[in-house]
């Protein structure tokens, strides 16, 4: 285990250091303590390796991460996990506005709540919310799964392409194109195997799946009104 | 004056056939000659008519099509006794522009300023892409990617690539981010400041789709705004992740639309922009609504001394650079936003024409298309009989990328000729040094926008310390 004092010795060394861990690196395991809130905590990392970050993060924890388990033993700032290409990221506390926010894979797992714009854009990456998410969640979603084990605020799967959304408790209503649709077995696989991930432990038969209608696919006037 | 019904009829009959009416021209009594509504004019009628019939806006590629104040409003002083011009040919005019040193350790070095802008590979064929680089890479200078990711093609054959970070993020990626040689952050764009890209269903081959992780032949809308952050405090800490990621080693520009010039610099300097990117309404799109294109923003004119005031103001100018871009054709164009003080200057539209764009070669097939060479703009249908913004096998084989390229840095050459030319006659050893004082205006609007004395006076509108 290697400890990193980020308020000793800044973001810039943090980052590098950790940037400059290979595929094949023995130092696997990193601790982070004293982040204070600080922006862009372990941005771009790209090994296999697990970061854990003792407190609070601030904008953009995670961003862009490959490979890499980050954990935040502590609450996430705006755009935690955000663009994230594969590896994992797990908040225990409540995460701000656009987590996961154009992800392209890996799993991000809040544990709290998450707030507006949760996996905006998103493009493959998993998400995993234990609580609430707020409003205007799965905003254009194009891929990937949300998972929201509480309740949805309002807008949710605002023109989404092909995303899945699964809600376990009230969704406050629902987007442009965004419509209830039918939980056939794959789905209740998907889901499984999307809680188990995520180490959440409600039943998939309690879930209500959400997705695109598709019509606004395709250019159409009427649309605009 | 009320004139008898038939007359009325008479006269427009013989208008409807092309023909001018003259009073002299029918029997009886003097008739009023037929007027054309300027504010109905033909053209307006018509898309009236294509609204009423077809219930949908009209959407085209390119930019504003309208007369708006421009560079051609601006005159070269010249050399004269109090001013010592420097011999063609012969005596040095230096070129070369430095971008992105104020915080980047890696900054951009390009031998002339004149740049390729972002437009996308899904907007473009990958072989047009590639010309680009080609041309560009001849030259000496950057092209820029577009939304839709990062191609091989483009990679591959642009020395200096810049990556541009979009509102959709397609294919955004942090191994591409870190393979580019700067990060144009997009907050908006000339064309349609506020307003998001449009890729119709046509367009969206199986690359296309790929890339952009959507579905094929689904019409693909990028978000108008950024999903991730709101407002230039959130974007000052934006650019910080993204230094991170890149090890504070490329240059990060924010490029903006000619919407409030002096204000969008400001903000974007105190975010952390190493280089502003302005763009004028004159400035090209892939694909909006020509109601968008015609009708929100500003000509790039009235934006450049706006954008310097405020890097003046910050005491930046020079220290981040600016570069302009919308409407730029010749290299007298270059040397007039010199002299209004930017850094360098980016091209999309003159470029795409270097490369075979709207060339009269193709013009039976632009007439079937229902238009013409100059005029068309329907890029984002894909059916360019050049081949250059479409992703059709067939019309993308007729375009040859090692003779775009040829034809693009020929181009170029001859803009940073030309603007050479004009910088020798005013005396200058530098691209840079040319000054707002070596111009004058021609008319009062382009005085007023560029701030620059109309011709044959000290004065222009608004000048400092003069009444009116």
């Amino acid at each position: 285990m290697q400890t990193f004092d980020l308020e000793a010795e800044g973001l810039r060394k943090l980052n590098s250091t950790l940037h400059r861990q290979a595929e094949t690196t023995n130092q696997t395991e990193w601790e982070i303590i004293n982040p204070r809130g600080s922006h862009a905590i372990a941005v771009g990392l790209d090994a296999p390796i697990e970061v854990t970050i003792k407190g609070s993060t601030g904008y953009y924890c995670a961003g862009m991460n490959k490979q890499a388990t980050i954990n935040v033993h502590g609450s996430a700032g705006p755009g935690v996990a955000e663009n994230m290409m594969s590896g994992a990221v797990i908040v225990d506390g409540d995460a701000s506005q656009y987590a996961g926010a154009t992800g392209n894979g890996g799993t991000l797992v809040i544990k709290g709540n998450a707030s507006s714009r949760c996996g905006i854009s998103m493009k493959g990456i998993d998400i995993v919310v234990h609580g609430n998410v707020g409003h205007m969640s799965a905003f254009m979603a194009q891929s990937g799964n949300l998972v929201v084990c509480g309740n949805a605020g309002d807008a949710l799967g605002d023109s989404i392409y092909e995303a899945r959304l699964f809600v376990r408790g009230s969704v406050k209503s629902l987007g442009a194109d965004c419509i209830e649709k039918e939980m056939r077995p794959e789905h209740l696989a998907i889901l499984a195997d999307l809680l188990e991930r995520g180490g959440c432990d409600a039943k998939p038969a309690e879930f209500t799946r959400y997705g695109s209608a598709r019509k606004l696919y395709n250019f159409n006037i009427d649309n605009a009104y | 004056m009320a004139q008898p019904e038939s007359s009325i009829i008479s006269t427009s009959t013989t208008h409807i056939e092309g023909k001018i009416v003259k009073d002299t021209d029918t029997d009886g009594p003097p008739q009023t000659t037929p007027v054309q509504s300027a504010t109905f004019s033909q053209s307006i009628n018509a898309e009236i008519r294509r609204a009423a019939a077809t219930g949908i806006y009209d959407i085209r590629g390119g930019g504003a099509k309208r007369k708006v104040p421009s560079f051609d409003d601006l005159l070269f002083l010249g050399a004269s006794i109090s001013r010592y011009p420097l011999e063609g040919y012969r005596e040095k005019c230096e070129t070369s522009v430095t971008l992105g040193a104020r915080h980047a350790s890696n900054p951009i070095e390009l031998d002339i300023p004149i740049t390729i802008a972002g437009m996308s590979f899904g907007a473009l064929s990958g072989p047009a892409k590639e010309a680009l680089g080609r041309g560009a890479t001849l030259a000496g200078t950057s092209t820029t990617t577009g939304d839709g990711g990062m191609t091989q093609e483009e990679r591959g054959h642009s020395n200096k690539l810049v990556y541009q970070y979009l509102p959709s993020r397609y294919g955004m990626n942090p191994d591409d981010l870190r393979r580019a040689d700067a990060i144009e952050v997009v907050v908006g764009q000339g064309a349609k400041p506020g307003g998001g890209g449009m890729l119709l269903g046509q367009k969206i081959s199986d690359r296309v789709a790929e890339m952009r992780n959507l579905p094929k032949g689904i019409d693909q809308r990028s978000a108008c705004r950024h999903p991730d952050w709101t407002g230039p405090d959130d974007l000052e800490i934006k650019i910080l992740e993204l230094r991170e990621i890149t090890s504070w080693k490329v240059p990060i520009y924010i490029k903006v639309g000619g919407a409030r010039p002096y204000f969008d610099t400001t903000l974007a300097v105190k975010a952390g922009a190493d280089v502003v990117v302005l763009d004028g309404m004159e400035g090209g799109t892939a694909a909006t609504q020509d109601v968008f294109i015609e009708h929100v923003g500003q000509p790039i004119l009235a934006c450049i001394r706006e954008s310097v005031r405020a890097l003046q103001d910050m005491g930046m100018h020079r220290e981040v650079q600016l570069i302009v871009s919308g409407g730029i054709r010749t290299g007298a164009d270059v040397a007039k936003c010199m002299a209004l003080g930017a850094d360098a200057v980016a091209i999309g539209t003159g470029a795409l024409i270097a490369l075979g764009d709207n060339d009269p070669r193709w013009e039976d097939e632009y007439q079937k298309l229902g238009t013409t060479a100059g005029a068309y703009d329907d890029w984002h249908e894909g059916r360019d009989p050049a081949g250059i913004t479409t992703q059709d096998p067939e019309l993308m084989a007729r375009f040859d990328p090692v003779e775009g390229g040829r034809r693009l840095n020929n181009y170029l050459k001859v803009m940073t000729l030309e603007a050479q030319t004009i910088a020798r006659a005013c005396g200058k050893s530098h691209l840079h040094n040319l000054e707002p004082e070596d111009l004058c205006a021609l008319t009062m609007e382009a005085a007023a926008m560029a701030k620059i004395p109309l011709a044959g006076t000290n004065w222009y509108p608004g000048k400092p310390g003069t009444s009116y």
